[in-house]
């Protein structure tokens, strides 16, 4: 990668290169150049927030086809810490990943650890709940942490807000988001090695968010991610800002969606411009012993599975689905081998990945349309019984579902 | 089948057993163990993770307790439990309980023996014991028997005596079932050696036992902590005694690495693999050394940092574990101390295992502290690799007459 000159508005590595664009639709295809090797976009990014993917080995990870997953700075940066990390020759040596990986600066942890924290204009105060030790996580202490980790892409730390807050502290959050941008920007140690995003941020205001998205796109970074989305709001609201967001942000740029990862929000988001996605829900709703498939998800703890002796999906080609039925999958769910949960974790990124590729190859082939009229077809029943948010914000990039 | 023995030493028995297996050829290497499985599987892993482990063992053993509620399911997918739980190529040997986990006592009759499942209790004569083998078709099965004579400290003879009647009426009820069913007659029988500690009753029982035409025998009862094996031992040398030599010995509820061995001085061939299970449930590593080989100054290295971890370890034996209610022993090292937050050697130097080729010790010790379940995973991998190797290690011994070198740096490693 290209050392990054200061100043220059071009001069931030294009890592994002464009291999196809669907004509009718946002949809892009592309290829991200990481220094752990390239990304095929668009992206599913699975999570594995403390150096782990929740009960899969990296090589089984790897023999998925992921290229690229997440970490998390607040709780790597609590256990084990960033001195001991750096030791162990950065999170790729600590956990032996050798594709990439992505941190998220630790902001969203204070939505959903709003209890255990309290924000200022220095940054987000924590308190442990291990040990009750308070920390402040800053813009510099975020970006040095992520440093030491020496992840791909790391994310700036930004003021985060549940979507379902309004008034004036949306608007807080969002400018000081920008500041705090900045603050990262200098704070950075390794822009060659290392690619900071900045995180769109103005909760469901047009307005603000328009505001952030002309703020930071005057900043030289590599990429860009849409955050404070994929809370509590209305799908309706959602997509919106999603829609504005990408009319704003520069082609030339990766577009992170964050938080994003239920199948038919990763179809229509992908349509309206996004190149990246992450979400726990895949991994978390696998070890609840839940199934993703083309027409929802199976609860194989269920009776109805117990004697149903095909594979989770017969077009799938996991591991899982290679070798075993529903009727087993059952009977181990019911014992207490946790070999069950890890039999579905591989299933549900499998699942997640594959959608990805078959998204990718139909816009590659130009047939992204007729894709997206298959998939919805599929889950709901017909492509006319998708949800009304879903109908609409494809609409407005225009793809209709008759 | 066909067991054919290369050489006998000092009461232990190297071999093989041959024409195994549905199709007939398969090999066991003895003395060897079972891999250990959980309601058919191993525990922690998928066949992905499963097949990263060497010396895998060529039977795995399935529990009665974890499958027999799942009879009807395997009665309606017809072919047969291996195929059910993804081992289409395993050979299987199906016991009646979990060693892991110990059975609620007071629940054998004269007419049925209980096993204990996740649904609660699965009450068996030996019609439905029998119906349920048909089904599952394993290699071979531990037949129906009665246990409990040695659960109680002092079985009385009376229990003792009934223990040995009642098994050998449900064996030869068994065989007769057998004989009257096609899908039975791939599957081999295993006779059950009760008795308690009356060896008036343990030898009764070998004898009748080994005139039924049974493939094999297990020896039951000799569970236990290690003072009640120890007592038992002599009692294990006078049944294996009366066994004939070209059918192999299973023993269970040992699993211990000095237990293996001194069951294997007394004629034992093959036994169950949950001792690396438990070391993993409780945050452990198998570390202890069975390479004899090593040049001496290598062994003291190693024995003297064995014998620092034996001070503490006897400050830990109090720990109780969870689920499995074993203390640490001192054949592992607990990868939760804080000692190993920062280090980077692999949990076992110089071993093959996937965890010790990728990964350090501070990255376990991590798992753990995080409640993760990639710990489980590699520690499963790296406890059952060490284990198998250590077997290995002991058929390699018989082989060039140095058994008594490995058993000495094992009991060296015996705090």
């Amino acid at each position: 990668m290209a050392a990054a000159t200061p100043a220059c508005l071009d001069s931030a590595p294009r890592i994002l290169r464009l291999v196809a664009e669907c004509s009718r639709s946002r949809a892009r295809a592309g290829e991200l150049r990481l220094p752990h090797g390239p990304v095929a976009t668009p992206v599913f990014m699975p999570v594995g927030t403390q150096a782990t993917m929740k009960g899969i080995t990296a090589e089984q990870l790897d023999a998925l086809g992921c290229r690229i997953c997440l970490g998390n700075t607040y709780h790597l940066g609590l256990r084990p810490g960033p001195e001991l990390i750096q030791k162990a020759h950065g999170l790729h040596g600590f956990m032996n990943w050798p594709h990439n990986l992505l941190t998220d600066s630790g902001g969203f942890q204070m939505v959903s650890l709003v209890s255990l924290s309290e924000v200022t204009e220095e940054g987000v105060r924590f308190r442990s709940p291990y040990d009750g030790d308070e920390t402040l996580l800053s813009p510099e202490k975020s970006v040095q942490i992520q440093n030491a980790l020496g992840s791909d892409i790391i994310m700036q730390l930004d003021d985060v807000v549940s979507s379902t807050v309004t008034g004036p502290r949306v608007e807080e959050a969002m400018y000081r988001s920008i500041r705090w941008l900045d603050r990262c920007i200098a704070a950075h140690r390794s822009p060659d090695k290392q690619n900071l995003f900045a995180i769109i941020q103005g909760g469901l205001d047009a307005d603000l968010r328009a505001t952030c998205l002309e703020e930071m796109t005057k900043r030289d970074v590599p990429g860009f991610a849409i955050g404070g989305l994929s809370g509590g709001e209305s799908k309706a609201q959602f997509w919106k800002m999603v829609a504005l967001s990408t009319s704003q942000l520069p082609k030339d740029k990766p577009r992170y969606l964050m938080g994003v990862g239920y199948a038919t929000d990763l179809v229509v988001c992908v349509a309206l411009g996004c190149d990246m996605f992450d979400c726990v829900f895949p991994t978390r709703t696998a070890r609840f012993g839940s199934a993703l498939v083309p027409t929802g998800n199976l609860q194989l703890k269920k009776k109805l599975f117990e004697k149903d002796f095909g594979p989770i999906d017969p077009e799938c080609t996991c591991p899982t689905c290679q070798k075993h039925s529903r009727a087993f999958l059952h009977a181990l769910l019911h014992s207490d081998n946790t070999a069950a949960l890890h039999h579905l974790t591989v299933h549900n990124i499998a699942y997640q990945l594959q959608l990805m590729s078959a998204i990718r190859a139909s816009i590659v082939e130009k047939r992204f349309p007729e894709f997206v009229r298959d998939f919805m077809g599929t889950m709901y029943g017909d492509p006319t019984l998708c949800p009304t948010w879903a109908t609409e914000a494809l609409a407005s990039v225009g793809i209709t579902l008759d | 089948m066909k067991l054919s023995l290369t050489k006998v030493v000092n009461g232990c028995r190297l071999g093989k057993i041959k024409n195994l297996g549905k199709t007939g050829d398969c090999t066991m290497d003895i003395p060897g163990c079972l891999l250990y499985t959980k309601t058919g599987s191993a525990p922690h892993l998928t066949h992905q993770t499963l097949c990263n482990i060497h010396g895998l063992p060529a039977m795995a053993q399935l529990t009665l307790s974890s499958l027999a509620e799942h009879h009807e399911v395997l009665a309606e997918y017809k072919e047969g439990v291996g195929k059910f739980i993804g081992m289409p190529e395993s050979l299987l040997y199906c016991s009646l309980h979990d060693p892991v986990s110990p059975c609620p006592a007071g629940y054998v009759t004269n007419k049925s023996v209980s096993v204990w499942g996740v649904g609660g209790r699965v009450e068996m004569t030996v019609s439905k014991f029998m119906a349920i083998q048909q089904v599952l078709q394993p290699d071979w099965f531990q037949c129906l028997s009665d246990g409990e004579a040695s659960c109680e400290e002092a079985t009385s003879i009376k229990r003792a005596r009934k223990s040995v009647d009642r098994s050998l009426l449900f064996l030869d009820n068994c065989l007769r079932l057998q004989e009257e069913s096609e899908v039975l007659q791939k599957s081999v029988i295993i006779g059950v050696i009760e008795g308690g500690d009356v060896m008036e009753e343990r030898l009764r029982s070998a004898r009748e036992t080994a005139k039924r035409p049974v493939g094999g025998f297990l020896l039951d009862g000799f569970q236990g902590n290690p003072t009640t094996l120890e007592t038992r031992l002599h009692l294990l040398s006078s049944v294996t005694a009366e066994l004939p030599e070209d059918k192999p010995r299973l023993v269970s509820g040992v699993s211990r690495p000095d237990e293996v061995l001194e069951c294997i001085e007394r004629g034992v061939d093959l036994f169950e693999s949950f001792f690396p299970y438990q070391v993993t449930e409780r945050g452990c590593a198998l570390t202890f050394s069975f390479d004899y080989q090593l040049n001496p100054e290598e062994t003291l290295l190693q024995q003297n940092g064995t014998q620092e971890e034996i001070k503490c370890v006897d400050q830990l034996k109090k720990i109780k574990t969870t689920g499995c209610n074993q203390e640490m022993t001192s054949f592992e090292i607990n990868l939760k101390e804080k000692k190993y937050q920062e280090d980077f050697n692999p949990l076992v130097r110089g071993c093959s295992c996937y965890c010790c080729k990728n990964h350090t010790r501070a990255y376990i010790h991590h798992l753990l502290v995080t409640n993760e379940l990639l710990a489980g995973v590699l520690l499963m991998m790296h406890n059952f690799e060490h284990y198998f190797g250590f077997f290995h290690s002991i058929r390699e011994a018989l082989k060039s007459d140095t058994l008594a070198q490995l058993k000495e740096l094992i009991h060296r490693q015996v705090s």
